[in-house]
């Protein structure tokens, strides 16, 4: 707002690719826009440089007052040693399993009933979906207590089912879909379905699940982001040696806290696997916020 | 979609038995596949839902009541028979003077991490909609924070503030200033914790506000323009009144998750490993402290008192919210 100033209505420059979607009345944006900008990624990545660059010398580096801002040559020595002090492979095959089968199924079972809200009849449906949305707003991480105390009762604890089970399906999933749904899906496809007999499930997977592809794996990629740094609960049901990734990195903050180069290179190394997946697909997931996904 | 209605109405007046079963005459004439197909048309809604109503009565809804129930018991893992102890627990946790200073500390962070987070939200929103090249390169960069797992924004923050050779502190020192001992004075920590929260949302909730401003259709904006308005005005009396739903629910989710706190007080704990929050409790949250109580010191009836008092409060801090937001996010529209 503070850059948009006085409207200059005669003088915009206005470019095909670009002058649709923006008003030509409002001026085009001056360098204090792109210096904000700059600054606010900057921001964005420098923590993680920063940490990168500790993990890549030696841990003495801290103490000097101006850090280097390139990397040095030990970060592999330090990624071995991380995997030598904690059981690191065990921890990324860990949250890969536990990522992976949430994922897929919140997206299924997020889709089934999405596509059922979104379109089929029945009883009910509409306080039904009213409900779903009210759990939205359920912080059900208070409920941790009886869940522990039924996960160790069914001999669960420390297993990675403890883990996947309570996030099966979700409120979000089961919202998201429907909302992409009701937008998405032709009656007239499943009209056509109908006719031709097909059975609901077969509809469902011949239908409905090709048209929820882009709503589907944006979802997709929420959840993998989000079961992939689940922290309170993997602490509390899991132990150090079976651990995931974020239970396996503050055993290791724990117990080697001064080795600062060694405990950073644990976090480049929780962090990169998950960063990658955001680069390849981080267009999309931008592209679908921007695109008025969420509409509040 | 009308005409196919029609369409199979006419196919099933039709001798021939329909195919889809779909005729609304008598029961009888029905054959054995048809009625399985009415069967599955009738029933198969409710097994499509029925997965997530399951696994949120189980894993959600249940342990969230059940949690209530737990608080007024000694509850003992290892014992045969739970002791009923009324509302003691409560009790206990009114007088302790550690669950005060944890709902203070909660709510001070929460204060300094939704608010500003919340403008500077609305502003780098604004920065976003302007007419920039790489559009699509600042939006992605800007959601960096938010991919990063909080135990790793944990350590790497802790490590920044750090006193004696945290990277903050350098530089305050080499610009003059006296070092700030960030993890043992109270405000001081507080500040560093959201810190954390505000580096880590910040991007995502103006994503969330981008895409609602795209909404804003232009030539409100333009018409506007026509009538002079600036644009401070634009911004206040077009933008932010057509926000209002939005902010409702960016607010809302910071509440519930800000309440919430937990990975990034427990390690910042300049004692790894820690659940005390600092030597003095100085930045323990009300979720840490329930982490503590039920799974250090195994107290699961106290721990569960925690947890449905915080649960109450969310309900309550959240309520109030809304109200507000509602009320800021109206002055300066016209009804409609």
């Amino acid at each position: 707002m503070s850059t948009q100033t006085a409207p200059r209505p005669p003088r915009t420059r206005r470019r095909a690719s670009e002058g649709g979607e923006h008003a030509s009345l409002i001026s085009r944006p001056r360098f204090l826009t792109y210096g904000l900008l700059l600054a606010f990624v900057l921001g964005s990545v420098f923590p993680l440089w920063w940490s990168f660059i500790v993990a890549s010398h030696e841990s003495s580096v801290v103490r000097e007052r101006i850090p280097p801002l390139l990397p040095g040559a030990n970060f592999f020595s330090h990624a071995a040693e991380v995997f030598d002090t904690v059981p690191f492979w065990l921890a990324l095959g860990n949250s890969l399993i536990v990522a992976t089968t949430v994922t897929v199924s919140v997206v299924l079972f997020g889709t089934l009933a999405g596509y059922a809200f979104a379109r089929l009849r029945f009883r009910g449906s509409g306080a039904l979906f009213a409900f779903v949305v009210a759990t939205l707003a359920v912080p059900t991480q208070l409920g941790i207590i009886p869940l522990y105390i039924a996960m160790t009762s069914y001999g669960w604890q420390g297993q990675l089912a403890a883990v996947i089970v309570p996030n099966l399906v979700t409120a979000f999933g089961v919202f998201w879909m429907r909302q992409y749904l009701v937008g998405a899906l032709p009656h007239e496809l499943l009209e056509a379905a109908r006719v031709d007999g097909c059975s609901m499930i077969r509809t469902f997977w011949h239908v409905v699940l090709p048209i929820a592809r882009p709503a589907a794996a944006i979802l997709g990629l929420f959840t993998f982001m989000h079961s992939w740094n689940d922290f309170l609960w993997p602490l509390v049901v899991l132990d150090a040696q079976n651990p995931t990734v974020q239970v396996a990195l503050e055993r290791l903050q724990a117990g080697y806290y001064t080795n600062y180069s060694l405990v950073l290179a644990g976090t480049t190394l929780a962090t990169i696997p998950i960063l990658l997946v955001f680069v390849i697909f981080g267009k999309q997931i931008v592209a679908n916020i921007a695109q008025g996904a969420v509409k509040g | 979609m009308a005409d196919l209605r029609s369409e199979t109405a006419e196919v099933s007046r039709k001798p021939s038995p329909p195919p889809g079963g779909r005729s609304g005459s008598g029961k009888n004439d029905l054959t054995l596949r048809q009625r399985l197909y009415r069967f599955d048309v009738k029933s198969a809604p409710y097994f499509y839902i029925a997965p997530f109503f399951i696994v949120f009565g189980l894993v959600g809804l249940f342990p969230l009541l059940f949690t209530a129930y737990v608080s007024l018991f000694d509850w003992d893992m290892l014992a045969d028979e739970q002791q009923f102890v009324g509302l003691d627990n409560y009790a206990r946790l009114i007088e302790s003077d550690q669950f005060w200073k944890a709902l203070v500390n909660t709510i001070s962070i929460f204060l300094l991490s939704t608010g500003p987070q919340l403008v500077i939200a609305v502003l780098l929103a604004v920065l976003l909609d302007a007419r920039i090249r790489a559009r699509t390169g600042f939006r992605v960069s800007v959601l960096i924070p938010y991919v990063v797992s909080l135990v790793a924004l944990g350590i790497i923050f802790s490590n920044l503030f750090g006193h004696n050779y945290g990277l903050i502190n350098n530089v305050l020192e080499f610009f003059g200033f006296d070092r700030i001992n960030w993890h043992s004075d109270r405000f001081a920590s507080h500040v560093a914790i959201a810190t954390m929260v505000n580096w880590r949302w910040t991007g995502y909730n103006a994503l969330i506000i981008l895409a609602a401003m795209q909404a804003i259709p232009r030539d409100l904006y333009e018409a506007a323009v026509v009538d002079g308005a600036g644009p401070f005005r634009r911004f206040f009396s077009v933008t932010m009144p057509l926000l209002r739903p939005t902010l409702i629910f960016v607010v809302i989710t910071s509440t519930i998750g800000g309440l919430q706190i937990f990975t990034e007080p427990k390690l910042f704990s300049d004692i790894p490993g820690s659940n005390n929050g600092g030597s003095d409790n100085q930045f323990q949250t009300i979720t840490l402290f329930m982490y503590q109580a039920g799974f250090e010191r195994f107290d699961l009836g106290y721990a569960s008192a925690i947890a449905w008092t915080l649960f109450l409060l969310i309900v309550v801090i959240a309520l109030i919210n809304f109200l507000i937001t509602r009320r800021i996010a109206s002055t300066g529209e016209e009804r409609r």
